[in-house]
């Protein structure tokens, strides 16, 4: 055994004094009790949000350019999600890094995305009874790589910007089947049939993970549309809020700070560097007994003295 | 107890230790120390009293499913009960840790409370944000696409996917309650044990250690 000079910040001179009666039971009671009125009164006076959710269909027929558009992103793979890198694909330098550290390229692509593939052709694979779409279908999957570029190359240049009635007016020439695919694929998502079928790409039946139908759904503009009405986009204070006046997660505010100021606000590896700041304040938090000087603060600050002034004025310090 | 067979039993010295370590008037003490006498003191049993709102009223909505509550009133008002629950559950811990840190309530042996209580600080904002990504309805959606940038530049989102709805609620309902629980557990019995930080003293001698 060693001694050790009194810490004053680590140390204690155990209580010997006076007791005083404590119910520990009945405290416990009237706690939950009353916990229980305060919720039941903010849940009768302020309820809780619940907007639905958005669908595909939803976007297609309120806005079935920004749709068409975004499907013709995802055909040619130039879409956030087809160029956004690991996990869910691989494009060189895409990683956030911190230093040369990219942790998500160490950890790989682990939920494969294809976005042709995933978002357009296979979806569209299961509307064959339709012969425009199983005609297009295969004259695209037989064509050469440098055919299937020319005709989006030719078909990017004109993209839709009007309708004619439902209709999207393609203007584009020598797109070869792509009007056709990029117009099935609109009239399948107007329909709700994509939204089942991006949801039972993965599976044979039950499913429960939405992530190719919500990749598909931020690549457009108007989910983000939506969410910017509802203040809830990321210069708004993004995630920690939810929909309609309601405190959301605001206990999130300093992860959603960070966003709002440089660094973080204008490097292309915000998001790791956010995080990488926000476990460094964590772990300060969680290991406060044994860093010191921060351990100290509480004695210099001299809140302890409001906190036990009863104490101290009985104790005559 | 004479047979020494019986006292080197593993049940026999767990329940010897726990004996001594948390005789009843611990466990379930009827008097405190006289410097206990804080508004600040209330915070800690109103973070108990809210968690305990938040697991009734997420056991009630889980017994009809996750969905349940846009189609019913009743389910929705539960839902109302959980989400402010939950708020209040955060307001009186963040108040809770304010004041232990101006207490340096750590002292005295008492750093395991504070980490616990910490910890299961973070793993509740983990349980509170995966509640968000299931309630099914358009917050879920649009805070899962912009929480999946940050996740997955950690590298996380390739084993904690944020778009997949079933792996999240598997979190939400049994994975980070068992862990917030667990610990909350155990930062409780560790106040029990070691009772409530006494006040700043002028004390200079040496310790032990």
């Amino acid at each position: 055994m060693t001694t050790r000079s009194f810490n004053p910040d680590v140390d204690v001179v155990e209580w010997t004094g006076a007791q005083r009666p404590y119910d520990i039971l009945k405290e416990g009671t009237i706690a939950v009790v009353f916990v229980l009125i305060v919720v039941l009164t903010l849940s009768v006076l302020f309820g809780s949000p619940d907007d639905s959710p958005v669908t595909l269909k939803q976007w297609s027929n309120a806005n079935p350019i920004d749709f068409a558009t975004t499907a013709y992103q995802e055909l040619a793979g130039t879409s956030a999600v087809a160029q956004y890198g690991a996990p869910y694909n691989s494009v060189p330098g895409t990683g956030q890094r911190i230093g040369p550290v990219s942790l998500v390229d160490l950890m790989g692509v682990t939920i494969p995305i294809n976005t042709a593939q995933d978002f357009v052709l296979r979806p569209l694979a299961t509307q064959l009874s339709v012969p425009a779409i199983a005609t297009s279908l295969a004259t695209w999957r037989h064509a050469s790589a440098s055919q299937q570029q020319t005709w989006l190359t030719n078909y990017g240049t004109h993209l839709p910007t009007t309708m004619h009635g439902a209709a999207l007016v393609f203007t584009a020439n020598d797109a070869g089947p792509v009007p056709s695919l990029i117009g099935g694929l609109t009239s399948m998502a107007q329909s709700g049939a994509l939204d089942n079928a991006l949801l039972s790409n993965s599976t044979s039946y039950y499913s429960t993970n939405y992530t190719e139908p919500l990749l598909f759904l931020s690549d457009g503009t108007y989910f983000a549309g939506l969410a910017t009405t509802k203040h809830l986009a990321g210069d708004q204070w993004g995630m920690m809020n939810e929909t309609g006046s309601f405190p959301g997660q605001a206990w999130l505010w300093l992860y959603t700070f960070l966003y709002q100021i440089t660094p973080y606000a204008t490097s292309p590896n915000a998001d790791v560097l956010v995080w990488a700041t926000m476990m460094l304040l964590s772990a300060l938090v969680v290991f406060v007994p044994f860093i010191p000087g921060l351990r100290s603060l509480p004695r210099r600050v001299k809140l302890y003295r409001l906190i036990w002034r009863q104490h101290y004025r009985t104790s005559g310090r | 107890m004479n047979d020494p067979r019986i006292a080197r039993q593993w049940t026999t010295r767990l329940r010897l230790r726990v004996e001594g370590t948390f005789p009843p008037e611990k466990i379930l003490p009827d008097t405190q120390p006289s410097y206990v006498a804080s508004w600040i003191y209330v915070f800690g049993v109103l973070t108990l009293a809210a968690l305990v709102m938040v697991i009734v009223t997420g056991c009630l909505l889980a017994i009809m499913g996750p969905t349940w509550w846009h189609v019913s009133g009743v389910g929705h008002f539960i839902n109302s009960m959980h989400l402010w629950s939950v708020e209040v559950f955060f307001f009186a811990m963040v108040i809770h840790l304010w004041g232990k840190y101006f207490m340096a309530a750590w002292r005295g042996g008492r750093s395991m409370t504070w980490v616990t209580g910490a910890v299961t600080f973070l793993t509740s904002i983990g349980a509170a944000f995966t509640g968000y990504l299931s309630q099914t309805n358009f917050d879920s959606q649009w805070i899962a696409t912009q929480a999946k940038d940050g996740i997955n530049a950690t590298g996380a989102g390739s084993v904690f996917n944020v778009l997949n709805l079933g792996q999240m609620l598997m979190w939400h309902i049994v994975l980070l309650p068992l862990v917030a629980l667990g610990l909350t557990a155990l930062h409780v019995i560790l106040v029990r044990k070691r009772g409530v930080v006494p006040p700043f003293a002028d004390v200079t001698e040496a310790v032990s250690a």
